[in-house]
């Protein structure tokens, strides 16, 4: 069984840099909501109930071949720093950090699969893969889905599919969510238009860092709206068909960036890997901003010896607890700014 | 881009809202968004949205005015509760104020009819009734094979034959529809 403390010394599976259209896409991410029927959601339920569920959940994942060597943790047990950790991490929400009690989560040792016990409702299941996969992530979190299906009662109804604490969820109970880099399409100010469109479409944009609403570094998070009147597969080919367009989209404006403002760009990618490379004291804002451009500096080919993971790893590792854990102790806002400097001097110049 | 409201730092949080079915856009900066989430919180929580929409949908439905003790008998929550919160109790819910619900599910997803996957647990307990009532059929049989499977821990045999019931399901309804009967 793995331990949280393993986590720091890793790279989460999702954020290696592989994958269909990795230039593009870092991740493909679904999750369904689940609850067990006749069982008060979790915000309504008395703390035995809650607690039912847990001791439910747990008895499920054990038999669930996916999630043999997966890590159960109860939110209780965990102090502040790793409660935050796991949230950057992309394993758990915010949410479900701030209210521990009766809260639950089990995570895969690959970190590929993570399912959130009793946040809003009584199951949160989350697949996330390296790339533009949206089909194997449904392959994989479907099988999940329907190994817990024979252990837990599922609230179901024939008329409106999985019943979820929140109508806005009812019906398949599924968001699939694709996070993509857009940098070029941000500097041509083309970004506006594409997502104009895509609202247009009903889906919703959120930036790099969960469930937020910020977009910082280029990152944005595309997903579904609604989950009810089509079916699974459906609604993911229709992401997947606005994803497409999107990445060609992205693909124009990197040529069009390349061929009329070379010097432009190259200026402001190697100002990026030369400020990385030797500030002593940086702020999380300029590093994703910077990072960005590091990455697509790799991605068009211009920086050589900088693996696209290494860069993925970097906007992970340099976000505060993530900090705190390197260092094992808590520190100031000044410190981290250091640390985190350090950290982004120490593994760029490892690689290169 | 520039934030739309002090026109000074560069945009990085992009809202969409939407009032009386026109989208507008906005896009602000940090600061800005943040000024602006707190006066949204006071005045327009993710509950009250819900709550306005359930309004509407009591509007569309006409006559009717969900009485506020109209309550979920297996939680206890009301339908004020729901209104207040924006979440339901329990599964049970769901039946207790179908009638409400069904237009406020349609208004938010544009369909109510569910179309997607059905866990393997639902369909099982589906053959006990269906097992007994009827006792024969290609569904019932593929019904009882499914059981068979779960008890087995054999998910993948379990999933294909679940689709298939889907399969046997679908063709018998539109055989029927094609008799007329």
């Amino acid at each position: 069984m793995m331990d949280i403390n393993d986590l720091i010394n890793q790279v989460s599976s999702w954020l290696k840099g592989t994958g269909p259209n990795s230039d593009i896409v870092i991740s493909s991410r679904i999750r369904l909501a689940r609850n067990v029927s006749k069982t008060p959601f979790p915000h309504w339920a008395k703390k035995n109930d809650a607690e039912q569920v847990v001791v439910a959940a747990k008895a499920a994942f054990e038999r669930t071949r996916e999630l043999k060597d997966a890590a159960f943790l109860r939110m209780d047990d965990l102090d502040n720093i790793d409660k935050q950790f796991l949230v950057e991490r992309h394993l758990m929400s915010n949410e479900h950090a701030a209210r521990p009690s009766q809260k639950a989560l089990s995570i895969t040792s690959l970190e590929d699969v993570a399912i959130m016990v009793n946040e809003e409702d009584h199951l949160r299941i989350q697949v996330m893969e390296s790339g533009f996969d949206l089909d194997k992530t449904w392959e994989v979190i479907n099988s999940i889905d329907d190994q817990i299906s024979g252990f837990l009662p599922y609230a179901f109804s024939r008329e409106w599919g999985y019943l979820t604490a929140c109508p806005t969820n009812t019906g398949t109970a599924m968001r699939g969510s694709v996070m993509l880099h857009l940098p070029a399409l941000v500097m041509t100010r083309q970004i506006n238009r594409v997502l104009e469109a895509i609202a247009k479409l009903s889906f919703t944009t959120r930036g790099l860092y969960g469930e937020g609403t910020q977009a910082s570094g280029n990152f944005f998070q595309i997903s579904n709206q609604v989950s009810m009147g089509q079916r699974e597969e459906e609604m993911l080919g229709n992401i997947k068909g606005v994803i497409r367009q999107i990445i060609e989209q992205e693909e124009k404006a990197r040529e069009l960036l390349f061929s009329e403002h070379r010097e432009m760009l190259e200026d402001r990618i190697w100002r990026s890997y030369g400020t990385l490379k030797n500030a002593h004291i940086i702020t999380s804002g300029e590093t994703v901003e910077l990072l960005s451009m590091l990455r697509l500096g790799a991605d068009v080919g211009l920086v050589k010896n900088i693996e696209r993971g290494l860069i993925n790893e970097l906007f992970i590792l340099t976000q505060p607890a993530h900090l705190q854990k390197l260092e094992n102790k808590k520190l100031s806002a000044n410190e981290r700014d250091v640390k985190r400097a350090q950290i982004i001097r120490e593994r760029l110049t490892q690689q290169s | 881009m520039l934030c739309n409201l002090c026109n000074k730092n560069q945009a990085t949080v992009h809202l969409t809202e939407i009032v009386d079915d026109q989208m507008t856009e906005l896009h602000l900066c940090d600061d800005c968004a943040k000024k602006k989430s707190v006066q949204m919180e006071q005045q327009f929580g993710l509950s009250d949205l819900l709550a306005g929409l359930v309004d509407y949908s009591k509007q569309l439905g006409g006559q009717e005015k969900p009485p506020a003790s109209t309550q979920c008998s297996f939680c206890g929550l009301t339908y004020e509760d729901f209104r207040k919160i924006g979440r339901l109790g329990c599964s049970e819910c769901y039946a207790a104020f179908a009638r409400y619900l069904g237009p406020l599910l349609k208004r938010i997803h544009g369909a109510s009819q569910h179309v997607g996957k059905v866990p393997l647990s639902g369909v099982a307990e589906e053959t006990k009734t269906a097992a007994r009532a009827k006792g024969s059929g290609a569904a019932v049989d593929l019904k009882v094979k499914l059981q068979e499977a779960i008890d087995r821990e054999e998910f993948e045999e379990a999933a294909r034959l679940r689709d298939a019931i889907k399969e046997a399901e679908k063709k018998k309804k539109s055989k029927t529809e094609e008799t007329g009967q």
